[in-house]
């Protein structure tokens, strides 16, 4: 079995039922989705270079705006943290392969038709969807463009990708370790995949649920969120936010275990806390549910309701601030090196706790009066997903591509990539906060002119985000077609399983369980 | 590894996501019990409330204002007869509002009320109601819709004044729904 290869040509990847063909297609679909959402990102940040309408219509902009949101969360984060686990799970509990291997190939095949499917409805009459990626109704059903029905469409495909990934994560997990493989024994990254899985098979069916009750009312007559019919749009809101709040964990706490798996290697010293790590991790996925309606302080809710989901959402800075501590912790008095993996997961860790302060201040029920909807919200939502989940899949694409392709990425670039990045996503978001705390409003094409410096920062510092990653493209292909062979440990000394198998890891791994000390 | 065991828990997931999809469409009737239980929403009676005899409390006076709203590409003339009342709890009050069709078609139309302050709202007991039906008028058409109410006598003595807002929508092509069939009572 074990010297069995990979089939020729197309037909590979068509029909592979292989953990690490599948995390390859998922890596690489994410990276076209980032750069697909990336220059929808650019059009925003053209049109925003100047005040006044210059470049696009305020209804294309609008389209940009939800697209690039829609894309970004769907199509980029989401599918680059499944790719990794695919890639990463198995090699790090001592499996053959994941538990569903053909459900695994059909959970990634459907999704480039779901994305298709989306942005087909660029080139349709009406327009592509133009309601937020949040589709509040009733933007999203009186009066959304016929292209609604298609985003319904691709969202069920995209769920139904995600709950096939989370199940097939999930029985992976729960059965294929290795003998001797505890679960208190697991890397932190397989932890949080796991509590992952969790969140997003009790939460996409009920995205799933609200895009067929939008489906319903604009097609079926139903009034679920027409007020004419007896029904209520403040009701979408709290769907839709039970659904969107354990969303923003599902993309990042794969992150978190990323993190936690890179720092200990860079730092030469174990995790720091690795019980409250993994209790951490499970508390935020608890009070993930019950802070939801901290999105809609300003619907209208009694005092009660306000002040119940201020300190709930409150609540979830001590699990976080217990991991960010645990990182410090064990970079503490450790012989660092900065590898390209450790900038990005340093970075992570400074940048991440900026966001989760900022979301701190959101939480604020009273001072949330003032930043809804501003480019405040827009600065806290980047700052976590950004360097968070972005930098994340950056670090772990260069910390285990040596182990993927047999080769070494070249440092110099990778340190270039990780300057560009930084400098760029900090030239672009930082000065939102600022223009968002002085009142610019969110998803406008035009402003006042107080704010035009500020946006002329951000736009160039997008632009030079969006070029920085074309740049990382160079990279990735150039490691994979040579470079200096990677060494089987890759790096000094790092723990787990995945380095203790040759470089590049055959094809076939641990068709015998590995002995786990 | 176990065959078994993997389609165990497969099946188990399987019947999870099942269930939560089930769960997000029982949001929908639970939201709605909360809002009943709690007010919240200033959502009201969508059936005629039957009065039980009793006494008025004349000690307390509330001011109940009218509001009525068009909803966008409502063509109708909408208005409250009369904008305050003051009442007395538990006294029953009757008013009417006025709606006439000034197009040339046969149009129907659904009121949507709703009560500030919210926490009023499950205090407020409308014994009739044109909101309880939609109102179909033909061309150039008007009509006066009574509205029969009773404020509760255990309304909460630091509400002074009620607000009931009537919002009014076009259902001439959507027809036949029904506000009670999605409603919780």
């Amino acid at each position: 079995m074990s010297d069995h290869g990979p089939a020729k040509g197309f037909g590979r990847w068509l029909f592979t039922t292989n953990h690490k063909d599948i995390g390859t297609m998922y890596l690489w679909f994410s990276f076209a989705m980032f750069l697909l959402g990336g220059v929808f990102a650019l059009v925003i940040r053209s049109e925003l270079f100047q005040p006044g309408l210059q470049l696009v219509e305020p209804e294309f902009f609008n389209q940009m705006t939800t697209m690039h949101g829609l894309v970004m969360v769907f199509g980029a984060v989401m599918p680059g943290f499944v790719g990794l686990a695919n890639w990463l799970v198995p090699m790090m509990i001592g499996a053959p392969d994941m538990a569903l291997p053909r459900m695994n190939n059909w959970s990634f095949w459907i999704l480039p038709f779901a994305f298709t499917m989306l942005a087909s409805t660029l080139l349709m009459d009406g327009g592509a969807p133009n309601f937020g990626w949040t589709f509040y109704a009733p933007l999203s059903t009186t009066y959304a463009p016929p292209s609604v029905t298609y985003f319904i469409f691709a969202v069920h495909i995209m769920g139904a990708s995600s709950i096939m990934g989370s199940i097939n994560i999930i029985a992976t997990i729960l059965n294929l370790r290795a003998p001797g493989m505890t679960m208190m024994k697991m890397p932190l990254f397989v932890w949080t995949w796991l509590i992952t899985a969790y969140l997003l098979i009790a939460v996409m069916p009920i995205l799933a649920g609200v895009v067929t009750m939008m489906l319903m009312d604009i097609h079926f007559g139903t009034s679920f969120f027409n007020a004419a019919g007896g029904g209520d749009p403040v009701l979408f809101q709290h769907v839709f936010w039970f659904f969107g709040h354990p969303e923003v964990y599902i993309m990042i706490l794969p992150a978190f275990g990323v993190i936690s798996a890179i720092i200990p290697t860079f730092a030469r010293k174990p995790l720091f806390g690795y019980a409250s790590m993994v209790y951490a991790t499970s508390s935020i996925a608890f009070l993930s549910f019950i802070v939801w309606a901290h999105h809609m302080f300003t619907v209208g809710m009694p005092l009660a309701g306000e002040l119940f989901f201020m300190y709930a959402t409150m609540l979830i800075a001590v699990p976080t601030g217990v991991k960010v501590f645990n990182w410090v912790t064990t970079m503490f008095r450790g012989s660092m090196t900065f590898e390209t993996p450790m900038l990005f997961a340093i970075a992570f860790v400074i940048l991440f706790t900026i966001g989760g302060f900022s979301g701190l201040m959101l939480a604020i029920a009273p001072a949330d009066f003032q930043y809804h909807d501003t480019y405040f919200v827009v600065a806290h939502f980047h700052y976590v997903l950004v360097p968070g989940s972005i930098f994340s899949l950056f670090a772990a694409v260069y910390y285990w591509l040596p182990k993927w392709c047999g080769n070494m990425y070249d440092e110099r670039l990778g340190k270039a990539h990780f300057w560009l990045s930084f400098v760029g996503l900090n030239l672009t978001f930082f000065p939102m906060h600022f223009v968002g705390l002085a009142g610019m409003p969110r998803r406008i094409p035009d402003y006042a002119l107080q704010f035009a410096d500020f946006n002329q920062i951000s736009s160039i510092g997008a632009f030079l985000f969006g070029f920085s990653q074309v740049f990382f493209l160079y990279i990735i292909i150039k490691t994979i077609r040579g470079g200096e062979k990677a060494t089987d440990q890759v790096w000094d000394n790092p723990e787990g399983l995945e380095w203790t198998l040759p470089s590049p890891a055959p094809y076939h791994t641990f068709t015998t369980p590995p002995a786990i000390k | 590894m176990s065959q078994a065991s993997v389609r165990k828990i497969f099946i188990r997931l399987v019947l999870v996501t099942v269930g939560m999809f089930g769960f997000g469409f029982a949001l929908v009737p639970l939201y709605d019990l909360f809002c009943d239980v709690t007010g919240l929403n200033g959502k009201t009676n969508t059936e005629a409330f039957i009065p039980v005899a009793e006494l008025i409390d004349t000690s307390r006076e509330i001011k109940v204002q009218f509001i009525a709203t068009n909803n966008e590409n409502m063509s109708w003339e909408f208005r409250p007869e009369v904008f305050e009342v003051t009442v007395h709890p538990g006294e029953e009050v009757q008013t009417t509002f006025y709606a006439r069709n000034p197009s040339s078609d046969r149009m129907v139309a659904q009121a949507i009320p709703s009560i500030a302050p919210g926490r009023a709202a499950t205090y407020f007991h409308k014994t009739e109601c044109f909101c309880f039906n939609q109102q179909t008028l033909s061309g150039g058409e008007q009509i006066d819709m009574p509205l029969k109410f009773i404020v509760d006598r255990d309304v909460p003595r630091n509400v002074n004044t009620i607000t009931l807002s009537y919002t009014l929508f076009d259902v001439t092509k959507t027809g036949v729904i029904q506000t009670d069939s999605l409603v919780a009572r």
